[in-house]
């Protein structure tokens, strides 16, 4: 597999009152045409790593890695002006919550058509067009309906696919999508999902899909990163994320209740200190 | 023992406080910890502080009696022996003037905050909370308080009430309640439909408790900004109050009415109205400093963080 | 013995009188004394409306309540809170963010009449798996899971029957929640209380519950046992749906 992006060795840090506190410690990955899965409990460093890559960390934190290679291009020595031109065209992110990702006074065609015209140079006409074809592209029925809604007239699963509609017209390589389906119900989760999955597979793009939930990375991604106190801990084949070896992914996965195995107690994570010290694992393809 | 080990410094720093004075020391600490990394602040405290140590030791600091004339050196310019900041058109000595006239900035001061605010705080949050009727006549009285430019509803509080010091305060008191009442009101209907709200009402709170222990608690922290923002125009207010005679009555050196007086000489002597506009304006920027920094500490939204 | 919790009809309604939403349609359930019974459903069915009903957080019902055999009425007294507790779903938002563990349950004793104030707030602090060292603490000075083991101690504080759980662990890890869902499962065995339990996870009110409602809309559409529910015995289609959608989750 052809290797799009690959991370060496990156560090989030934020100074603080009492030091420096590093939150992504020492991370290496590499993504290819595939899923990948980074999954990890709240303070992990997951969503971090994400936004890192794009260089969306605001000061007082620091980013610092090998390299954050694009095609053998190092986005760390890249201008702000043209990492702008990388976060559109290049690498896309989709967050947690349309409701805040969305402008609310603005109707969405408006901000679609805005968000092409900003990296295509095209007329009303043509952006609507294009516009159109995308919303229709997330399964978007009544599209041209759409374009007239303002967001807040939108429900939840809908607001998120056109997040996801706008965030793919650029035509971008890779997507970063962090908790895309957290707010949604179970029944439109699936439905986001399989939009994400088919566009994933049809245009070849590389896909980070950060998670909290081991059950939907386990049966959605190809590859699975598991991330413990800023650092991986595992990496594994997702369908094998039931086999895994590391404790904490095992404790991970015996404290979900089971629908199918019901059982008197929850199994209770404890934490071993030795894991926070254990070197992070590389997660190369 | 690890408690004879532990400095003062680590004590209050504690994660783990021992005890509720403990606890509220280490927020505190905690607080004025970031209050003391934000420079300008500290220059806003320094600043008020001074001010308040010349309006205690007056007396001490003053060179002159600022009441005595001598018409024979009046308009003496700055840099003047014995008057290093010249005299006026009376021949007092401008330098004691203004250090007596702190006494009476911060009087002002103090009484319109002992007023305005708690004014506001009750009837917003009254109204906040007990919505429907309470809540629309007690804000029309705000709105009608409000749509009238305040120094013109101080100018008639005063002619009615007769021109004086603590008469032009209850005027400027009365003029300034009404963006704390709507800002006090405002916060306490996001604060009012929160889960901590339902939570303590589940306990069988009644309305006072909830409005006292839990609405005012975190309504007073964004109230403390805005009052130290607002000083500076309190001041202001007192001095244009004092600057067209209808608040501190002559002789004494409040800094409005000295500028008052010294506008007649403004083209020839400026330093008469410069000297204390100066002092105006620095504790006008102290507060506003001051409140600055206030905000970062106080604001509660941050304090998650 | 009459059941712990029983309603009948009940409709609730949300909004000023030209734009009113009705949130709760017809619902009627019966929760028996010692039971754990579950509602679920996706956002906006209403099942925490019928948890905000109960309480007396939202006022504008209609229908009949009652809580061990009496008939609630609009305006509850102090013997219904000590019988009747809610732990709410995000615990981010539910502890006042300018009280110490201390005063947030010191007051919630005082409320309640206790007066070994000072010994129960160590016993309540014991009985949630957190020590006395909590005790001076501020909100943001704990975990998520931290703090909703105080919201917990607050709901038992006044030592209450019948515990209303809305969406108890929604916002917290995995390894988190299955602290707090063993730590409720030990207290209802401790205490003898009576659960009504809001999910959206049917794992997790399957884990938790004997019973469950399955709520769409507002209304009611099913009530089931958890265990034909395993079994996939369902007689409504809706809740067929919600049972495929949770266990595959890729469409």
């Amino acid at each position: 597999m052809t290797t799009l992006l690959d991370v060496d060795n990156l560090w989030v840090r934020f100074p603080n009152r009492t030091g420096v506190f590093d939150a992504v410690r020492g991370v290496s990955f590499s993504l290819g045409r595939e899923r990948l899965g980074i999954v990890g409990e709240s303070g992990s460093g997951k969503s971090l790593t994400g936004r890192a890559i794009l260089r969306l960390i605001r000061s007082p934190g620091i980013v610092e890695a090998g390299h954050i290679n694009l095609h053998g291009e190092n986005l760390l020595e890249k201008s702000e002006a043209q990492m702008r031109k990388v976060r559109g065209e290049k690498i896309s992110m989709v967050m947690q919550d349309p409701k805040f990702s969305l402008n609310p006074v603005m109707t969405v065609g408006d901000q679609i058509i805005e968000a092409y015209r900003l990296h295509a140079k095209a007329s009303k006409a043509e952006a609507y067009k294009k516009s159109v074809e995308m919303l229709e592209a997330v399964s978007i029925r009544d599209a041209d309906r759409v374009m007239k809604a303002y967001p807040h007239e939108m429900s939840g699963g809908m607001g998120q696919r056109i997040m996801i509609a706008m965030m793919l017209i650029p035509n971008p390589e890779i997507l970063i999508a962090d908790e895309p389906t957290s707010a949604l119900d179970v029944s439109v989760q699936g439905q986001v999902l399989s939009i994400m999955d088919k566009l994933v597979k049809e245009r070849g793009m590389g896909l980070i899909f950060i998670s909290h939930d081991l059950n939907l990375v386990s049966q959605f991604c190809d590859r699975v990163l598991i991330m413990y106190a800023g650092r991986i801990v595992e990496v594994c084949e997702a369908d094998k994320l039931h086999e895994a070896k590391h404790p904490y992914t095992q404790g991970l996965l015996g404290s979900l209740p089971r629908f199918d195995a019901p059982r008197d107690r929850l199994q209770v994570l404890t934490r071993d200190p030795a894991w926070r010290e254990a070197p992070s694992v590389e997660a190369r393809l | 023992m690890t408690t004879e080990t532990q400095t003062l410094r680590e004590w209050l720093l504690s994660e783990t406080p021992t005890s509720r004075r403990h606890a509220r020391l280490a927020a505190f600490y905690k607080g004025w910890l970031t209050l003391r990394a934000n420079h300008m602040a500290m220059i806003g405290l320094a600043i008020i502080a001074l001010l308040i140590g010349t309006a205690m030791f007056a007396p001490l600091l003053a060179p002159h009696d600022p009441f005595v004339q001598d018409l024979a050196f009046r308009l003496q310019p700055l840099g003047t022996e014995g008057h290093i900041l010249g005299t006026d058109s009376l021949g007092r000595d401008i330098l004691s003037r203004m250090i007596y006239g702190s006494r009476i900035t911060l009087y002002i001061v103090a009484l319109v905050v002992m007023i305005a605010p708690v004014a506001g705080l009750l009837v917003g949050t009254i109204a906040g909370y007990a919505g429907g009727w309470t809540d629309i006549i007690l804000m029309r009285i705000t709105d009608i308080f409000l749509a009238f430019p305040r120094l013109i509803l101080a100018l008639a509080f005063v002619a009615a009430l007769g021109a004086g010091i603590e008469n032009a305060v209850l005027a400027i008191a009365l003029t300034a309640w009404p963006p704390y009442a709507r800002m006090a009101r405002a916060e306490t209907l996001t604060i009012r439909s929160s889960d901590y709200i339902s939570a303590i009402r589940l306990q069988g709170a009644g309305p006072m408790r909830i409005i006292t222990k839990h609405i005012w608690p975190l309504c007073i922290s964004s109230l403390i900004v805005r009052v130290t923002l607002d000083m500076a125009g309190i001041i202001l207010a007192a001095a244009g109050l004092g600057f067209l005679g209808l608040g501190a009555q002559p002789p004494s050196p409040e800094w409005g009415a000295m500028i008052s007086e010294g506008r007649r000489f403004i083209l020839d002597y400026w330093w008469i109205a410069t000297m204390p506009g100066l002092a105006i304006f620095t504790v006008s920027l102290a507060f506003n400093l001051l409140g600055d920094g206030l905000r970062d500490v106080l604001d509660p939204k941050d304090s998650t963080s | 013995m009459s059941d712990a919790i029983s309603i009948q009809n009940l409709n609730v309604w949300f909004g000023e009188h030209h734009d009113l939403f009705q949130a709760v349609k017809n619902a009627s359930l019966t929760v028996a004394t010692g039971a754990s019974f579950g509602l679920v459903g996706e956002s906006g069915s209403g099942k925490s409306t019928i948890l905000r009903a109960l309480t007396g957080l939202a006022p504008q019902w209609e229908g009949q309540m009652s809580i061990n055999g009496t008939d609630l009425t609009h305006k509850r007294d102090k013997q219904f809170y000590k019988t009747v507790q809610m732990v709410f779903q995000d615990p981010y938002a539910s502890l006042h963010p300018r009280q110490s563990v201390d005063q947030v349950l010191s007051e919630t004793l005082h409320l309640h009449g206790f007066k070994d104030i000072d010994n129960r707030v160590n016993k309540l602090l014991l009985d949630v798996g957190l020590g006395p060292a909590f005790r001076f603490r501020y909100p943001h000075q704990l975990s998520g899971g931290q703090r909703q083991r105080i919201a917990i101690a607050r709901a038992l504080a006044a030592e209450p029957k019948i515990l209303l759980l809305d969406e108890p662990t929604s916002a917290l890890d995995v390894s988190v929640q299955a602290e707090i869902l063993n730590l409720l499962c030990d207290l209802r065995a401790e205490h003898g209380l009576t659960y009504l339990m809001v999910s959206h996870d049917l794992a997790v009110v399957a884990h938790m519950c004997e019973r469950a409602a399955v709520m769409r809309n507002g209304e009611i559409v099913e009530i089931i046992e958890v265990a034909d529910m395993r079994a996939g015995k369902t007689t409504h289609d809706y809740t067929a749906q919600l049972l495929h959608a949770s266990a595959n989750r890729v469409a």
